[in-house]
């Protein structure tokens, strides 16, 4: 799962990174939540990261990586 | 925050020359990947569809501007961030290494505070000022690029960074 922003250069390159990786990744914007939607989801990325930065990228409920890290996320998706 | 804006190229370039020119003017350098650049330069262009001001493009708004006021491009972490990582948090300024292309801007840790500290240090900020001699003027510094000035009001433009007049606090 992929916590992005529409407008965001990294959350862009992180999107573009895991089609080239031919992963399977569901993606929300969050800045085109509204209201109630938009404050739970907010919820959920500050418990994968506390500093409620984007983007976040959830893998198999388990692990988050914060910020387009390349080597990171193709060593973390490798296995 | 359903999805009517509509940026047209054109916009985008003009803006893009603009910042382009104002930044190298005070010293900064746009990132060189024009592409990249132009996509941020497109997201504030949206968020000041939405919100009415230039809010950066990598972070979350509010769409309140006193609560946003921080993160209006060029945002108080800029410099800061330009000095330690050597671009901003969305390597939309670059500096000299990363401008000439010798060095490859990298993504930057998030320095603004999260939500809740956010929320505390609001609730507990205090205006109360106690200069040691009193002074003829105020001192406002402008928190995007620390520029000083001794004067009855902020400048309604910093003279250095552009930055607008609440982006003034008072110094001294």
């Amino acid at each position: 799962m992929l916590y992005a922003l529409s407008t965001c250069g990294w959350c862009a390159k992180t999107k573009q990174l895991l089609r080239d990786l031919g992963v399977e990744f569901d993606y929300v914007y969050v800045d085109l939540l509204a209201g109630k939607e938009q404050d739970d989801t907010m919820n959920i990325v500050e418990k994968w990261n506390p500093s409620g930065s984007f983007p976040v990228l959830v893998i198999n409920n388990q692990k988050s990586i914060v910020g387009f890290r390349e080597p990171e996320i193709r060593e973390a998706l490798r296995a | 925050m359903p999805e009517f804006t509509h940026v047209s190229e054109p916009d985008i370039e003009q803006v893009f020359l603009q910042l382009k020119s104002e930044a190298e003017e005070g010293g900064y350098h746009l990132n060189p990947d024009e592409e990249f650049t132009k996509n941020l330069v497109r997201g504030l262009l949206k968020n000041e569809q939405r919100y009415s001001y230039r809010s950066c493009p990598c972070r979350l708004a509010q769409g309140k501007k006193d609560e946003d006021l921080d993160i209006i491009c060029p945002c108080d972490y800029r410099d800061p961030d330009l000095t330690d990582f050597g671009a901003c948090y969305c390597a939309l300024y670059v500096n000299d290494a990363i401008a000439a292309g010798e060095k490859q801007a990298a993504p930057v840790p998030e320095r603004r505070p999260p939500r809740a500290m956010r929320n505390r240090q609001k609730a507990t900020r205090t205006a109360a000022f106690s200069p040691i001699a009193p002074l003829p003027f105020p001192v406002w510094r402008c928190k995007v690029c620390g520029y000083l000035c001794a004067r009855e009001q902020p400048p309604d433009i910093c003279p250095i960074c552009k930055a607008k007049k609440d982006r003034f606090e008072r110094f001294m």
